[in-house]
């Protein structure tokens, strides 16, 4: 008896990784890419055509970071249909994790000297550290800050949003003003958090100097990992009948709800999951671009995210991965050759996706466009 | 999590409405409504556009609270209980607009719809027993829709549709089913088809069903409720009621 691929699925969960040739040359790309790029920097000459520069390797990692954000959000936004313009936030949050961490780490080596508080504190008359950088020298709390200050921030949001049944347009003018919200208390300085300055100057992080070009090569590949790890969480998500459920959702919420499933819990735990994907994203950022403030939580970033799914293709997670590359690659391009035209080319790009490439690229390539 | 029913309990009265009233903006939808339904059987319920039939089925599965009256499910009071709480206890619905989820295939629409714990965690780890497959198989022979199980549900004709929402209504086993205007936009063929398949069902299942077209209601019912302005005008079989002088004025206008 002929079975339908989902069926198969179905019975067999594992099959959604390996019946997924897409996402095994993601991943396969990623592992590729993980182990070639350190060797292209640092064992192949700089004078070889074949070389990769360090500015080259940031830039990637840069783009790698933006996908995984971009991954965030067509998990909410292409399965779960829930558009956030809000992302910006929980990515800034996990910055700002591993932005406090690189501070403590900065020490004596400051302008100011000053063992224990940052500069910009000293710059305050600060005498005393507050009582939300405790904790923040040692790398592993920051890195659960990473992950469960965007997650609370998500489950508080989300539980308030969800519960109340705000959707559509309401829900994403709401999350765009979450984000607002969060932009405006960073630029006061008595947050605590540099104010408009942000976080710059890092030194080192676990005790590898972020100037070096090795250091730069091991956060590449940890950032590749990364992404390729995130695919295959999304991909499990997304083939499990809890991810069915979730299109269920996208497509007929009521419906959904009269089947007995309970659509603001399987809302909040993919919203929350995506926002620990964004916080993880933004941690592996900052890093690499040295560098983080509350600009990061301006609107147009997160409505930028959004672009980057349309134009890659919605509800398939490549299909992020893809727009978030391309992109930004335009963008580092049209910011460097015409930047008077950037804003207008990205416009343009949007505008030309919606109207003739609903799917995005995806949608034309024949196979990925079964992609539902 | 709500159990369903025990089987001593699936005799006897399995749906009883009393005084239910519901009103929008001082607008009697339902007007002291008190209905009795009895297991196994098959009842039509018809009305008169505004007579309350929709109204009637929010309330029995949750979607609307009325201001007066109950509405017991066996011994459970529906009143207490969310819209998933009710469903899980064992009253499936079947909108009047077929709504499937058309960008699952037909398999896939009958998969979220088998009966079991709905959270999430256990959602993220269901993988399909040999046991449930062999429902989902069992219903798509019901449902008539096995060749088309690996297609898009968005795909399938309008009757296809309607077809495959009564199968993921079976596929909740449900006590009580409630289906709102089965044959409409049906096709001589599909409304058939769709009667053999509801009167396949009855026994095993109560059914409800709301529905304009009397050829159909002959074709199906053995006791059939008029509705009218909110409440009960007429009870009785098919011809009973026919010639019943208040439903003919009612449909006619007298």
């Amino acid at each position: 008896m002929p079975e339908g691929p989902g069926e198969d699925i179905a019975r067999r969960p594992w099959a959604s990784i390996v019946g997924d040739p897409g996402g095994t040359s993601l991943v396969g790309l990623l592992l590729a890419a993980a182990v070639a790029v350190p060797i292209l920097n640092q064992l192949v000459p700089a004078s070889s055509s074949f070389h990769v520069s360090t500015y080259l390797l940031t830039l990637i990692g840069k783009y790698l970071c933006y996908a995984m954000l971009a991954m965030a959000v067509d998990l909410v936004w292409g399965y779960c249909g829930i558009l956030s313009l809000g992302h910006a936030a929980f990515f800034t949050l996990g910055g700002y994790a591993m932005g406090m961490y690189l501070m403590r780490q900065i020490g004596v080596r400051g302008v100011y000297g000053d063992p224990v508080l940052p500069d910009f504190m000293v710059f305050l008359n600060w005498d005393k550290l507050p009582w939300f950088w405790y904790g923040f020298n040692h790398f592993w709390f920051a890195m659960l800050m990473v992950v469960l200050v965007p997650a609370l921030l998500a489950l508080v949001f989300g539980w308030l949003a969800f519960r109340s049944r705000v959707t559509g347009v309401y829900l994403s003018i709401m999350t765009q003003a979450l984000s607002y919200a969060m932009m405006l208390a960073f630029f006061r300085n008595d947050m605590g958090f540099g104010g408009n300055n942000g976080f710059t100057d890092f030194k080192d992080l676990l005790g590898f100097d972020l100037h070096k070009d090795s250091t730069r090569v091991v956060l590449f590949v940890a950032t590749a990992v990364a992404l390729a790890a995130a695919y295959l969480a999304c991909r499990a998500i997304t083939a499990s009948r809890a991810g069915r459920v979730i299109r269920a959702i996208r497509d007929a919420e009521s419906r959904t709800r009269f089947l007995g499933y309970r659509v603001e819990s399987y809302k909040l735990w993919t919203f929350v999951f995506s926002a620990v994907l964004a916080g993880i994203a933004g941690a592996l950022y900052v890093p690499q671009v040295g560098i983080i403030n509350p600009s990061e939580f301006a609107p147009i970033n997160s409505i930028e995210v959004v672009i980057w799914v349309a134009v890659g293709g919605r509800g398939t997670l490549i299909g992020a991965v893809a727009g978030a590359v391309l992109v930004n690659y335009a963008k580092t391009f049209f910011t460097g050759a015409l930047p008077e035209v950037w804003l207008y080319a990205l416009g343009s790009m949007f505008v030309l996706t919606t109207l003739f490439l609903p799917r995005g690229i995806m949608g034309l390539i024949p196979r990925a466009s079964n992609a539902r | 999590m709500i159990e369903p029913l025990p089987p001593e309990l699936l005799r006897g009265t399995i749906l009883e409405l009393t005084n239910l009233t519901v009103s929008f903006d001082g607008f009697k939808a339902l007007n002291a409504l008190s209905l009795k339904v009895e297991a196994g059987e098959l009842r039509c319920i018809i009305g008169p556009n505004g007579a309350g039939k929709t109204t009637m089925m929010d309330v029995v599965t949750g979607k609307t609270r009325p201001d007066h009256g109950s509405a017991f499910f066996g011994k459970i009071n529906l009143l207490e209980l969310s819209e998933p709480e009710i469903a899980q206890a064992g009253i499936g619905r079947k909108f009047q607009k077929p709504t499937v989820f058309e960008r699952l295939t037909v398999f896939e629409n009958l998969e979220l719809s088998l009966w079991g714990d709905k959270r999430f965690l256990k959602a993220l780890l269901a993988r399909l027993s040999r046991a449930q497959s062999d429902h989902i198989r069992d219903v798509l022979e019901v449902i008539g829709l096995t060749g088309q199980r690996a297609m898009l549900a968005g795909a399938l004709s309008h009757g296809q549709k309607q077809w495959l929402e009564i199968g993921m209504l079976l596929m909740q086993e449900p006590d009580v089913l409630l289906v709102d205007e089965p044959v409409a936009g049906m096709t001589p063929q599909e409304t058939e088809r769709t009667a053999e398949l509801l009167l396949s069902l009855k026994a095993e299942h109560t059914v409800i069903v709301v529905e304009h077209d009397m050829d159909f209601v002959r074709s199906i019912a053995r006791v059939v409720t008029v509705l009218h302005e909110g409440r009960v005008l007429a009870e009785g079989d098919m011809d009973q009621v026919q010639n019943d002088q208040r439903v003919i004025e009612v449909y006619l206008g007298e």
